[in-house]
C-alpha cells in the first residue's frame, strides 16, 4: 500500500500537545511519526528510558501519550518491554486480555548506545516481539548536552569541549545500527526526518510489523546541542542525508539494502556549517577536521555501499 | 468514602498525600492536553488558507501535534500547544505559513 | 493430603513458584540462589507451568522485566542473591513507589568484597530502605510457607515483597518438609485482578512519571502509609495460612519467652541454632528465651518491644554490618524501638556469622551467660560487639569462635582504655 500522508494524517493523534519537550524538538516529531505506522485498531505499550522524552512526555499527572507508558529507568527501557511484551504473551494465553498490542520503547542516544545497550542487546538476541527506536540527537542532552558514543567525531559537548588542547569529541560516531544488525534482528533500519515522512513512515511500519525484536535509528536534531535555528529541522535532516553522514538504509533478516542514494553527494562541510557545535572546524588552521571529516564520511559510505551491493 | 483522586484535571500542587493517585499513576489518555505549552511561545506562526494547498507537509513536522487536520485538511494552529518552533514555516513550499512576534 | 518431601530451600521455593504459576519469570542466575531459575526453567520445558520464563542477561534485567510484566498486569516473580540484588539496587526503589506486588526470593550473601559466596545478611539488609515488605525463614519450611503467602501479601498491600533464606544453609540444607496440595496453593493465593494496568482494554496506563517537588513527597508518605498498612494484612494472611496449615506466622516467633529473665533476638537459620542453647539451658534450671525475627520490613516495632520488655536483657544478633560504628541494623532498629519505654531491657548487640562464619550452641550458650553477668552488674559494657573473628587482643591460642570478652564498666570508661574497649 502506497504511503498517502493525507490518510494517516486522518488517524488519531497518538502523542498529544501540552507536553515539555523544547520549541522544534526532534524527538516529538520521531514519536509522532512512529506512531502514526500504528494501525489505528492496535493498540500501544509505549516504554521509555529516561530522557528528554520521558521527562517531559510524563510529568506528573501529565501524560503525552493516549496509549499505556511505563518508564522504569535510564538503562532498561528495553528490558522493561521485555517484561511488558511477556506479560502479554501470558495474559493474552491465558484469556485476559484480547487487545491486539504493539510494544514500542523510545529511547535516547545516551540511553540506547551507552547506558542502555546491554539491556537492548539482550532483548534484541532474546527476540521479543517489539521495536526499539533510538531517537538519536547524538548527546545526552536531558542533563546538558554531554558526549555520548554517537556524537560525530570533533563535535562540541560539554564532556569533550572545544578547548586549546582537545577540540571536540576525540572518537568517532559508533555505528550501533550496524551493531544491531549482527545481533540477527529481522529488520533494523536507519531513518531520518525528510520530506514527507515517507521513508520514516515505511520503516517504522515494517519495524512494529515485523515478527520479532526490531530497531530504528532516528537521526532527531537537538536546536540546542546542534545549535542551530529551531526552525531549520527539516534542512538539517536533509544535509545530513544528502552528505551521507547520516545513510539511510535497512537490514532485512540479514540483507542489508540502500533504500536511498543522494544524486548529488553534498560535501561534508554543508552540514557541519549550519551547526554549532561544529563551529570551530571552520577557524583557520582547523582545515584538517574538515579533511578528516570527509575522508571518514567516504569510507562509511564505500562500506555501505559494498554491504549494499551497490 | 476516599480521598483519593483519578482525573488529572483535579490534580494539582495543593493536593494532600490522601488525594494523589496511588504510585503516582495516571489512568487517563493524553492529560498533557491540560497543560498550556503555548504560553511558551515568542515567535507564533500565522496561517494563510488562500495560499495552502493542503499539501499537509506541515503537519508531521510539529512536535507539538499543534496542526489539527479533518476531513483530509489541515485546520487552523492550535495555539495552546504550538511553542512556535517555526519548523512549519519553513517547510511549507508556499509560503502559506508565516512567523510573526508573539503579540503582534 | 499434603506431603513429606525431602527439599533443600532452594528446591522448595521452586516447588512453590511451580504450585503458584506466575504470568512471567525473568531471572539471572547467582549463587547460591541460581538453583531457583534453573528448577523453574526445567518446569517450563517439562510443560509444568506455563509461565513466561525470561533468561534476562543481567539481575538489573530480571527487575526490569518484573517490573514491565507487573504493571502490564502479570504476576512476576524472580530470585536473586548478594550482588545481583545490589545490582538491581535502584529498581528495588521503583518497583516499591510503581506499587507493583512483585515478589522475590533473596538467597542471602555476603556482599562483594571481597567476593565471598557464603551467607551473610548484608544483601537485603542493604536493600532496607527501598520499600520492600522483607521476611526471613529459618528452615526450609519456612521458606516454603513465607513464599507462598508472599504471593498474596504484596497484592494485597501492593508492595513487593522480599522473602529470604539463608544461603547454603538453608537453601542447599536438605530437610523433610510438608509441601501443600497444587489446588490448596492455587486456591490460597487467588488470582491476580489489578484494577489498573497497562494492557487494559477500558482505559489506560501511565507509569513511572517525571515526579517534581510539589509531588514527591506526597507519594511517598502514601508509601509510607502502605508499609504501616502492611501490618495488619501480614498478619491476616498468616491467620488464614494457619487455617490450613496448623503452622502458625507472624512477625516474629517467642521460644521459651513467657518466664525468660534474658533473652536473643535473632534471624533466620542461626535461630535453630540458637534454640539449641535454650533448651540446654533451661536444663540447667536457667530462664532463657530466644525471639526470631520474620518480618523486618514494615519493623514490628510495638509487639517487639513488648516481646523484649519481658526480660531484663536481651542480645540482638546481627548477621551483617552497617558500619555505623554503633552496631548492625537489627540493633538500630531493635533498641530503638525500646527507647520510648519506661521500662526497659538492657541491649547489646553481637555482630555475627559475616561472610559465612559459623557459629555453634557454644557460642549462644556462652552469650546467655553473658546476659546473665550484665544483669548481675548492672551494666550492659560496651554494646556494640563482634562474635567469632579472630582477634590479636586475645592471648587465648583458639583461633575460632571468639567472642569479645565482656568489659565490665566499658559504657562508662570508654575514653579513658580506648585501645582496650575499642571495637
Amino acid at each position: 500500500m502506497a504511503y498517502n500522508l493525507k490518510k494517516e494524517a486522518e488517524k488519531k493523534e497518538r502523542l498529544a500537545g501540552g507536553h515539555r519537550l523544547c520549541a522544534g524538538c526532534g524527538a516529538g516529531i520521531t514519536v509522532r511519526g512512529v506512531l502514526r505506522a500504528l494501525e489505528p485498531e492496535d493498540k500501544a505499550v509505549i516504554v521509555n528510558a529516561t530522557s528528554c522524552l520521558e521527562v517531559s512526555t510524563f510529568m506528573y499527572p501529565y501524560t503525552a501519550y493516549e496509549d499505556s507508558f511505563i518508564h522504569s529507568a535510564f538503562e532498561n527501557a528495553a528490558a522493561t518491554c521485555a517484561g511488558v511484551e511477556r506479560a502479554y504473551r501470558a495474559l493474552r494465553a491465558r484469556g485476559k486480555v484480547e487487545d491486539n498490542f504493539k510494544f514500542i520503547t523510545f529511547g535516547g542516544d545516551g540511553g540506547t548506545y551507552d547506558i542502555g545497550l546491554q539491556s537492548l542487546s539482550g532483548a534484541i538476541e532474546r527476540g521479543h516481539d517489539m521495536v526499539y527506536v533510538c531517537y538519536d540527537n547524538e548527546a545526552y542532552m536531558n542533563t546538558g548536552i554531554q558526549r555520548s558514543s554517537s556524537t560525530p567525531r570533533f563535535a562540541d559537548a560539554t564532556t569533550s569541549p572545544v578547548g586549546s588542547k582537545t577540540q571536540g569529541k576525540q572518537q568517532n560516531k559508533k555505528d550501533l545500527t550496524a551493531i544491531l544488525a549482527a545481533h540477527g534482528s529481522p529488520y533494523v533500519a536507519q531513518t531520518a526526518l525528510i520530506g514527507n515522512m515517507k521513508d520514516l513512515h515505511e520503516k517504522a511500519r515494517k519495524a512494529i510489523y515485523t515478527e520479532g525484536a526490531c530497531f530504528l535509528n532516528v537521526l532527531s536534531p537537538c536546536p540546542r546541542g546542534w545549535r542551530y535555528d529551531a526552525a531549520d529541522l527539516a534542512e538539517i535532516s536533509k544535509l545530513a542525508v544528502e552528505t551521507c553522514v547520516w545513510p539511510l538504509y535497512e537490514v532485512e533478516d540479514g540483507v542489508w539494502n540502500l533504500t536511498y542514494e543522494p544524486k548529488e553527494k553534498l560535501p561534508v562541510e554543508d552540514f557541519l556549517r549550519k551547526q554549532g557545535r561544529f563551529a570551530h572546524m571552520f577557524k583557520p588552521g582547523n582545515e584538517w577536521m574538515i579533511e578528516e571529516a570527509q575522508e571518514y564520511v567516504d569510507r562509511k559510505w564505500a562500506q555501505l555501499l559494498a554491504r549494499c551491493n551497490r | 468514602m476516599t480521598l483519593r483522586k483519578t482525573k488529572a484535571s483535579e490534580i494539582n500542587e495543593k493536593c494532600t498525600w490522601q488525594e494523589l493517585t496511588l504510585g503516582a499513576e495516571i489512568y487517563e489518555p493524553a492529560t498533557s492536553r491540560l497543560v498550556n505549552t503555548g504560553e511558551w511561545r515568542v515567535d507564533r506562526p500565522v496561517f494563510h488558507p488562500d495560499k495552502c494547498k493542503q499539501c499537509l507537509l506541515c503537519f508531521p513536522y510539529c512536535p507539538d501535534s499543534s496542526i489539527p487536520v479533518a476531513d483530509g485538511k489541515r485546520q487552523d494552529f492550535d495555539y495552546m500547544h504550538c511553542k512556535g518552533c517555526g519548523i512549519c514555516a519553513k517547510v511549507c513550499p508556499f509560503q502559506a505559513i508565516s512567523m510573526v512576534k508573539e503579540g503582534e | 493430603m499434603p506431603k513429606r518431601e525431602r527439599r533443600s530451600g532452594n528446591e522448595a521455593v521452586a516447588e512453590a513458584m511451580r504450585q503458584i504459576n506466575p504470568d512471567v519469570v525473568g531471572a539471572f542466575p547467582i549463587t547460591p540462589s541460581t538453583e531457583i531459575p534453573q528448577y523453574f526453567s526445567s518446569y517450563v520445558a517439562n510443560g509444568d507451568v506455563d509461565t513466561e520464563f525470561i533468561a534476562v542477561e543481567s539481575e538489573h534485567s530480571s527487575m526490569s522485566t518484573c517490573i514491565g510484566a507487573s504493571a502490564a498486569g502479570a504476576r512476576a516473580m524472580t530470585a536473586t542473591s548478594s550482588c545481583g540484588l545490589a545490582y538491581m539496587w535502584e529498581l528495588l526503589y521503583v518497583a516499591a513507589s510503581d506499587r507493583l506486588p512483585i515478589v522475590m526470593s533473596v538467597v542471602n550473601r555476603a556482599l562483594s568484597g571481597p567476593i565471598n559466596i557464603n551467607n551473610d545478611h548484608s544483601d537485603s539488609m542493604g536493600a532496607r530502605d527501598s520499600g520492600w515488605i522483607q521476611m526471613y525463614a529459618e528452615d526450609n519450611q519456612e521458606a516454603y510457607d513465607n513464599l507462598i503467602q508472599s504471593v498474596l501479601i504484596a497484592e494485597k498491600c501492593r508492595l513487593p515483597v522480599m522473602a529470604c533464606q539463608d544461603g547454603f544453609i538453608t537453601s542447599h540444607g536438605v530437610a523433610n518438609i510438608e509441601i501443600l496440595e497444587d489446588d490448596k496453593v492455587k486456591e490460597f493465593v487467588g488470582e491476580y485482578e489489578p484494577e489498573n494496568y497497562l494492557l487494559k482494554h477500558d482505559n489506560p496506563l501511565a507509569v513511572g512519571p517525571y515526579g517534581i517537588s510539589p509531588y514527591y513527597m506526597e507519594i511517598k508518605r502514601e508509601q509510607a502509609q502502605a508499609m504501616k498498612d502492611a501490618m495488619p494484612v501480614i498478619l491476616e494472611v498468616g491467620r488464614e495460612f494457619e487455617k490450613m496449615t496448623g503452622r502458625e506466622y507472624r512477625f516474629f516467633e517467642e521460644y521459651m519467652m513467657d518466664d525468660a529473665d534474658v533473652a536473643l533476638v535473632v534471624i533466620g537459620s542461626s535461630a535453630g541454632t540458637g534454640k539449641e542453647a535454650v533448651d540446654m539451658l533451661r536444663a540447667e534450671g536457667k530462664k532463657v528465651g530466644l525471639i526470631k525475627l520474620r518480618v523486618f520490613r514494615p519493623f514490628p516495632r510495638r509487639p517487639l518491644a513488648a516481646a523484649m520488655c519481658k526480660v531484663k536483657a536481651v542480645a540482638i544478633m546481627d548477621k551483617a554490618e552497617s558500619f555505623s560504628n554503633s552496631g548492625g541494623p537489627m540493633f538500630a532498629e531493635a533498641r530503638s524501638s525500646l527507647y520510648d519505654l519506661p521500662d526497659k531491657p538492657y541491649c547489646i548487640n553481637y555482630i555475627y556469622g559475616l561472610g559465612g562464619r559459623d557459629i555453634r550452641v557454644d557460642d549462644f550458650y556462652d552469650i546467655y551467660n553473658d546476659l546473665f553477668e550484665i544483669i548481675e552488674q548492672d551494666d550492659p559494657g560496651d554494646v556494640y560487639r563482634y562474635l567469632g573473628v579472630r582477634d590479636s587482643r586475645y592471648e587465648e591460642e583458639e583461633q575460632r569462635m571468639i567472642k569479645e570478652t565482656y568489659h565490665p564498666g566499658a559504657a562508662r570508661e570508654y575514653g579513658i582504655d580506648k585501645e582496650k574497649y575499642e571495637v
